[in-house]
């Protein structure tokens, strides 16, 4: 049986985007949140070190300097006027987050507090500058609350535990979604004139992630699986600090208040690679920086593949108040004293840089000309605007979701009431069907647990930190055969109430439709930029690749690469040092 | 390998202690499970006996027992590292979240049940409802009604530091469940709402202090706590969460916060 709903509004997911859109659309439309987790159990919840803005409260700052931040950080992929738009937006964003109650701490004088992260300078580089507003080490999670907060206050009205799992479009619009009841094995299809993807990132693509178990990248797949493009998927960012074998974040927050990264040797190993701003160096610059010291023998651990993150030098203060969650991390999942040992530490997927292609009102946007799909909207990590162009800073993404969530929330709920509600496709709720029918039906299979940790391995192995032509073409084989597989898989569990076995192997589909996207459009990238390390070509080619990768899913399977040119700006590319 | 930083001994440690921990143990889960679909209005008792490195987390030995040995069972889970408070269960006897259990603390055997008080829907999952409505029920969310400054608010550190412990909640119910009142009236708002009330009502910027602890002073409110400090033993944030209910009383009963 299928429940069918109407709404304005229906935004998919409620992490710290979601929210931030739903509050703006429900104070104007009727809008509904679908969420495949209780909407605190979203990642945004996770995230430690801070929300950058220039507000300028210890020290001199303009939102001009941050812009030139995030376009330099981004290695001249990001698109120009979104960054500035971004960076103007983001003092107003904090002061708002600050009004509805997020606890930010505070200077002396009671101001919110900043800190140093990397990638934020003053003047164009000249040194670190305190940017980061935040919350102890637990930013994400205050403001996930504070937003959350905001939507009990509205009484915004929450389908919780609900699987989206199909698009609905007609007539080249927008017409809704199909959702798939977790509690009792129901399908749901909401018809609706505007949708907003606020699904996360797909970072359990690989085998060391700090992303949570439920981030499989879902929204990008289900629109690419409809024809969407998904814009820059070899841009990912390998964060330089996850807990050894774990991938559990270790926030940058620990070197902007002082830690420091050491080999084996007892060096201080960053001072060579960014002599300027050392270990606040941009991620991707010292997530190389750990490979090559352990490629060339200075790593530490029992296999060499570590090298050590070290806060034995910091007052006891700052860790206690300002860093208390992850040296907890590192005591409970490593047994480390972080105040007396260093910690060992590896890169680990963090950030999915690419994802749905949209504008600054996070409208979807199709093909070179950036043609709006009408109701269609993406925002937060799923999302591509681009304002991390191949090298996300510290601190803007938690920015990026309340900028862009509430630009979303705003631009569909006036689409939204203008629009006449759109006519739903024939069978709506077939192709979903189809799938689970499939998937339950089958007498025996392959074990998905295997499919789904061959491909973090691989990932791991050949598509991480360091790439090449000839390690992404095994990638590619790799998954065809993974694909194969796959289509065989066997659920054991053929009920209806909390079937989550169910929902773990479609999780699994999308996750390979990811990471093809994402092999694909590393194998044609013949540079190296950003997050995108090609060993065979370490060079940044501007003249043949300063421009995004759109990658289609064609009707055969195979994939079709398009490009389409940088928005430029006031910044003219040059070569990053730090 | 001695640098004169100490560094050379620490690795040897950390060496050491790595290749200690390099054998596997055996784990038996005991694990109550629960399926109105398939097995009626009962419940009953699985175990499962796997191989496990020591330092993986209780959730990947469970991870291992669904995607191996028996798809069906049922649990809930997100984040794997104590932050999104998805995965409170009763873990030998205790409420705990089993992603901050290591398996070499409870080897060579474990018993897993679904966290008390709250009605059963599959194997570990529970109907977190009524739970959240105590929640919403002590008006969560910063009441200020004098207009909105054009920058922020201010707020001093001291300010800031009083309600900074009620700030950590996860809203993973490990208190909540693990109180005695509440199993024996789920009416009881329960300490993970009290804890969220406490964390506005000492907040400088908040004016709705009063009419929360209006709310909180009714029947089903935190007079019924008894200060048996379970909850405060369960939280896995570390909040000091019968502190923060006492707190409250005495602002009840002095009219003074
Ligand atoms: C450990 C960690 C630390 C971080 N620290 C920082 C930091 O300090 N500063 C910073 O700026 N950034 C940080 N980041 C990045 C940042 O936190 C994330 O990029 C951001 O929070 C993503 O928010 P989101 O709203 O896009 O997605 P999420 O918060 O991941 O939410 C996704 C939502 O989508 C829902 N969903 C997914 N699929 C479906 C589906 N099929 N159907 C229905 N619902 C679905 C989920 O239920 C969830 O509610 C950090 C990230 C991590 C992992
Ligand atoms: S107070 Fe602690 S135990 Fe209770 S819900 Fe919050 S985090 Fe969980
Ligand atoms: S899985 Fe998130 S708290 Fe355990």
């Amino acid at each position: 049986m299928t429940t069918v709903h109407t709404y304005d509004a229906v935004i998919v997911g409620a992490g710290g985007a979601g929210l931030r859109a739903a509050i703006e659309a429900a104070d104007r439309v009727r809008t509904a949140v679908i969420s495949k987790l209780y909407p605190t159990r979203s990642h945004t919840g996770t995230a430690q070190g801070g929300m950058c803005a220039a507000l300028a409260n210890v020290e001199e700052d303009y939102p001009e300097w941050h812009a030139f931040d995030t376009v330099k950080g981004g290695d001249y992929l990001v698109d120009q006027p979104a960054a500035q738009l971004m960076t103007e937006e983001a003092v107003d964003a904090v002061y708002q987050l600050e009004h509805w109650g997020l606890p930010f701490n505070r200077t002396p004088e009671g101001r919110i507090d900043q800190r140093r992260f990397g990638g934020h300078t003053r003047n164009h580089g000249e040194a670190p500058v305190r940017r980061a507003c935040y919350a102890a080490d637990r930013t994400g999670h205050m403001i996930l609350q504070t937003l959350y907060q905001q939507c009990v206050k509205r009484d915004v009205r929450f389908f919780n535990e609900f699987y989206v799992l199909d698009q609905l479009l007609s007539d080249g619009r927008c017409a809704g979604v199909v959702a798939y009841e977790l509690a009792t094995g129901e399908i749901h299809v909401f018809r609706a004139k505007s949708v907003l993807y606020a699904t996360g990132g797909y970072g359990r693509i690989f085998k060391v992630s700090s992303n949570a178990h439920t981030l499989t990248g879902d929204g990008p797949a289900v629109l690419f699986r409809r024809g969407i493009p998904l814009q820059d998927m070899e841009f990912f960012q390998f964060h330089p600090t996850g807990v050894y074998k774990l991938g559990i974040l270790l926030s940058e927050a620990v070197r902007g208040e002082g830690g420091i990264l050491v080999n084996s040797e007892g060096e201080r190993f960053m001072e060579r690679y960014a002599p300027t701003v050392k270990d606040l160096a941009p991620r991707d610059l010292v997530s190389r920086a750990i490979y090559q010291e352990i490629k060339e023998g200075r790593g530490v651990g029992p296999r060499r593949d570590a090298v050590y993150l070290d806060v034995r030098h910091l007052p006891h203060d700052v860790i206690e108040e300002k860093l208390p969650d992850v040296t907890e991390f590192a005591r409970v999942y490593l047994g480390v004293e972080p105040t007396r040992e260093p910690v060992p530490i590896q890169p680990t997927a963090h950030y999915a840089m690419g994802g749905i292609p949209t504008n600054t009102d996070a409208q979807v946007v199709v093909g070179e000309e950036e043609t709006p799909v009408p109701g269609l909207y993406a925002a937060g990590e799923c999302a591509c605007v681009s304002v991390h162009g191949a090298n996300r800073l510290g601190t803007n993404s938690l920015l990026d979701i309340v900028v862009f969530g509430r630009r979303g929330g705003l631009h569909m709920s006036e689409f939204a009431g203008d629009a006449d509600l759109p006519d739903l496709p024939d069978a709506p709720d077939v192709r979903v069907h189809e799938t689970i029918d499939g998937l339950l039906n089958r007498p025996e299979g392959a074990n998905a647990a295997d499919i789904r940790g061959e491909l973090q391995e691989q990932m791991f192995d050949l598509a991480f930190v360091v790439r090449s032509e000839t390690s992404l073409r095994k990638m590619a084989d790799v998954l065809a055969g993974l694909r194969e597989r796959y289509e065989r898989v066997f659920v054991q569990d053929t009920g209806k109430t909390f079937n989550t076995e169910l929902t773990e192997v479609i999780e699994l589909g999308f996750m390979l439709d990811c990471a093809d996207a994402l092999v694909a459009a590393a194998l044609a990238r013949d540079e190296s930029r950003g997050g995108h390390y090609r060993e065979d070509h370490p060079l940044r080619d501007d003249a043949n690749w300063l421009k995004h990768s759109l990658a289609y899913r064609q009707a055969d399977g195979s994939i079709k690469l398009e490009t389409k040119p940088v928005k430029l700006g006031p910044y003219i590319p040059m070569e990053r040092k730090y | 390998m001695d640098d004169g930083n100490g560094l050379g001994d620490v690795l040897e440690a950390s060496d050491r202690r790595a290749a200690g921990a390099g054998g596997r143990v055996t784990l038996t889960l005991r694990i109550r499970r629960y399926n109105p679909e398939t097995r009626g209005q009962e419940s009953w008792w699985d175990e499962f006996t796997i191989e496990s490195e020591p330092d993986d987390r209780l959730l990947d030995a469970l991870h291992h027992v669904k995607w191996y040995l028996d798809g069906t069972l049922a649990l809930r889970r997100s984040c794997a590292h104590g932050i999104c408070g998805s995965d409170a269960m009763m873990i030998n006897g205790r409420n705990a979240l089993a992603c901050k259990v290591i398996v070499r603390d409870v080897a060579p055997r474990v018993t897993v049940e679904p966290i008390r008080g709250l009605p059963v829907l599959k194997d570990l999952i529970v109907d977190m409802e009524p739970f959240f409505a105590g929640y919403r029920s002590v008006l969560p969310y910063l009441i200020n009604d004098s207009g909105e400054p054009e920058k922020e608010r201010l707020q001093s550190p001291e300010e800031r530091h009083r309600y900074d412990d009620t700030t950590k909640c996860i809203l993973c119910a490990a208190c909540t469940t693990s109180c005695p009142i509440f199993w024996g009236d789920e009416e009881y708002v329960g300490p993970a709402a009290i804890v969220n009330a406490h964390r506005f009502v000492y907040d400088s910027r908040d004016e709705g202090g009063r009419r929360r602890l209006e709310i909180l002073a009714e029947k089903n409110g935190v007079f019924r706590c008894r200060t048996t400090f379970n909850c405060t033993d369960a939280c896995p944030r570390g909040i000091e969460v019968t502190k923060a209910i006492q707190d409250v009383k005495r602002s009840i009963l002095f009219d003074r916060f």
